[in-house]
């Protein structure tokens, strides 16, 4: 094949329920950059069921393009169905890039895809950038210009390396949510639609789904959360949320936690925060009873502000904390919200 | 049934990360354990096993030294263990090891494949659904819920705000979660056993249908352009005070950074 053929920026628009993920919105975003580096334009590939009415809310976020791919097998996220259309749409219209969101679905349906097609996949990236490979000259060695440059962390964190893939095409990546930034939205913004239907021939590879069970759940995405009240292992028990409860109620804030109180049964996955859990940068994280992990800092040492609540002083935590406060947390958290509630209510 | 279990050694990150005085990862200085993923992965099969009836064989792609978690599995209760090392397979990326694992695998009956979701040194969670795109089998990622149903396997898959109960055909690849389940003990008479097991090695010549264009360094489609050890946010300022005095400080940098 000729890297040469191989144009434009392409995204996968995640849907479940008929509803855009925000993800596809940071690639679209991501994607305008990369695209306006290369002189090129970003199409997005849109894949489910009654969903090309989705198409326009991409165009308005900044998509030149979509690839609309609207079948019935594809109505609820299946990695056969998926890897398929997307396998094909890489297929019939050979893009440079592919960028994936590093949600569950797309750490399922990026490596299948990647494998069909015979090239390299960059997990869970946090920055992704144009520029050379390799990065300086190197004697005897061809330097390829306009090279996708992913980085990412690894380790857990402890390191980060930046990958390029130059002799195959796509270039694919799956990005971190909440990382990238989203464009402005431009209401009324409209792009191309192309219908794309490659056929879908059930096999033994499109397993059957049985049943959906959706978690009964009314919380507020901590991603998009301002303000996030963290709470650990030293919080004790899941009835001692209250307090977290309480403080983040009076400052407007949401309640997250680690990875060790959702192994410990007391708050559900969608609130981890960290490597295995969500990536977030609110304005302000409290981190209250949490040791700081490398894993649990992957996930949030981006926020603006940090507070670290905590008795241990050599906790790890208060190595990224802007203001940590060595203490007991049952008797600091219940006062800072009584202070916060009469320093509010004078406002 | 024959069940395949994928796993890998990996260094330790939670006893501690050590650095060289150049600031480089020092591998060679942190215990290696058996990734976590693949544990319960392993867990998952050998309670199959116990429930089912199966054989369980282990196969690990590494250094020569990997052999040591093959043994940790052979204690736990499998049957078998595959030991995958050669020099032209080294510095592998997820395409070639998926590569290398997917051609030692087809030497092999099997109904089952499991793996862990994600290694901790990585965390690309790539390699499990990429040998089933090689072997041509259907994969269900973060399982959470394992059991068999004649000549098929039910599923609960892990997704964000809820689980999809999933029914594959075997031959299948499941990728498992550490949450799955709490792994076994090695038993005493398990160690024995496996202390003097015989380990299979194989190399390059073992792998069936694999082009040397997959394999090692040179079949990575990506390859590092860079790595650095991470640079982290300068450290705030720490406090030590009564409870009272905490709050009035946390309040006060609350007003000084216009949060309230």
């Amino acid at each position: 094949m000729s890297l040469e053929e191989y144009k434009g920026v392409y995204v996968f628009a995640q849907q479940v329920d008929n509803e855009i993920n925000s993800i596809a919105f940071e690639l679209v975003g991501k994607g305008k950059d990369l695209a306006a580096d290369l002189g090129t334009d970003v199409t997005a590939v849109l894949v489910g069921s009654g969903v090309r009415d989705l198409a326009d809310q991409l165009a308005e976020y900044g998509a030149d393009r979509v690839i609309v791919v609207d079948d019935p097998e594809c109505k609820e996220y299946r990695t056969e169905p998926y890897a398929h259309a997307l396998a094909s749409v890489i297929k019939k219209f050979k893009p440079e890039i592919f960028l994936v969101g590093a949600t569950a679905i797309g750490r399922d349906l990026g490596p299948r895809v990647s494998a069909r097609i015979h090239t390299g996949l960059t997990a869970d990236c946090t920055q992704l950038d144009i520029g050379d490979f390799p990065l300086n000259p190197v004697p005897g060695k061809e330097q390829k210009h306009n090279q996708l440059l992913m980085t990412r962390p690894a380790f857990g964190g402890n390191t980060i390396a930046t990958i390029a893939c130059p002799d195959f095409r796509p270039q694919m990546a799956t990005v971190r949510p909440g990382v990238m930034q989203k464009k402005e939205r431009v209401p009324g913004a409209k792009a191309e639609i192309v219908d794309f239907n490659p056929g879908f021939t059930p096999d033994d590879k499109y397993v059957e789904i049985m049943e959906v069970v959706k978690a009964v759940s009314d919380t507020v995405d901590i991603m998009d959360a301002k303000i996030l009240v963290s709470g650990g292992r030293g919080v004790g028990s899941p009835e001692n949320f209250k307090i977290l409860e309480d403080l983040a109620e009076v400052i407007g804030g949401t309640v997250s936690c680690s990875r060790a109180v959702v192994d410990a049964g007391w708050k559900p996955k969608a609130l981890q925060v960290g490597q295995t859990g969500k990536t977030v940068r609110p304005n302000v994280y409290f981190a209250i009873g949490i040791s700081g992990a490398i894993q649990h800092l992957a996930g949030m040492e981006e926020s603006d502000i940090i507070i670290a609540i905590n008795k241990d002083e050599t906790a790890p935590i208060f190595d990224v904390a802007d203001y940590g406060i060595v203490g007991d947390l049952n008797k600091i958290v219940p006062a800072l919200t009584e202070k916060l509630r009469a320093e509010l209510a004078v406002k | 049934m024959k069940i395949v279990v994928c796993i890998k050694q990996v260094p330790d990150t939670k006893g501690g990360v050590k650095f060289k005085p150049d600031g480089t990862l020092d591998r060679a200085a942190m215990l290696t354990i058996m990734n976590p993923d693949d544990k319960a992965g392993l867990e998952a099969a050998l309670r199959l096993k116990d429930q089912y009836g199966a054989e369980v064989t282990v196969i690990t792609m590494g250094l020569p030294k990997a052999e040591d978690v093959l043994r940790e599995a052979l204690a736990m209760g499998a049957d078998k263990a595959i030991l995958v090392t050669d020099r032209v397979l080294g510095g592998a990326d997820t395409w070639a090891t998926s590569q290398t694992l997917a051609g030692a695998i087809r030497n092999l009956e099997y109904d089952l494949i499991i793996t862990g979701r994600q290694a901790i040194d990585g965390d690309t969670a790539q390699v499990g659904p990429q040998i089933s795109e090689h072997l041509n089998i259907p994969v269900i990622s973060y399982a959470q819920k394992i059991k068999i149903d004649g000549d098929s396997v039910i599923v609960e898959r892990q997704f964000d705000d809820r689980y999809h109960v999933l029914k594959a055909k075997m031959p299948c690849l499941i990728t498992a979660l550490a949450e799955l389940n709490e792994p076994r003990y090695m038993t005493p008479g398990g160690i024995y056993d496996a202390c003097k097991a015989e380990i299979t090695v194989w190399g390059r010549a073992n792998l069936a249908d694999v082009d040397d264009s997959n394999l090692g360094l040179k079949g990575s489609p990506t390859q590092i352009a860079k790595a650095s050890d991470k640079v982290r946010k300068g450290k705030g300022e720490k406090v030590n005070l009564d409870p009272a005095e905490s709050v009035t400080y946390i309040v006060s940098k609350l007003k000084e950074k216009h949060v309230i």
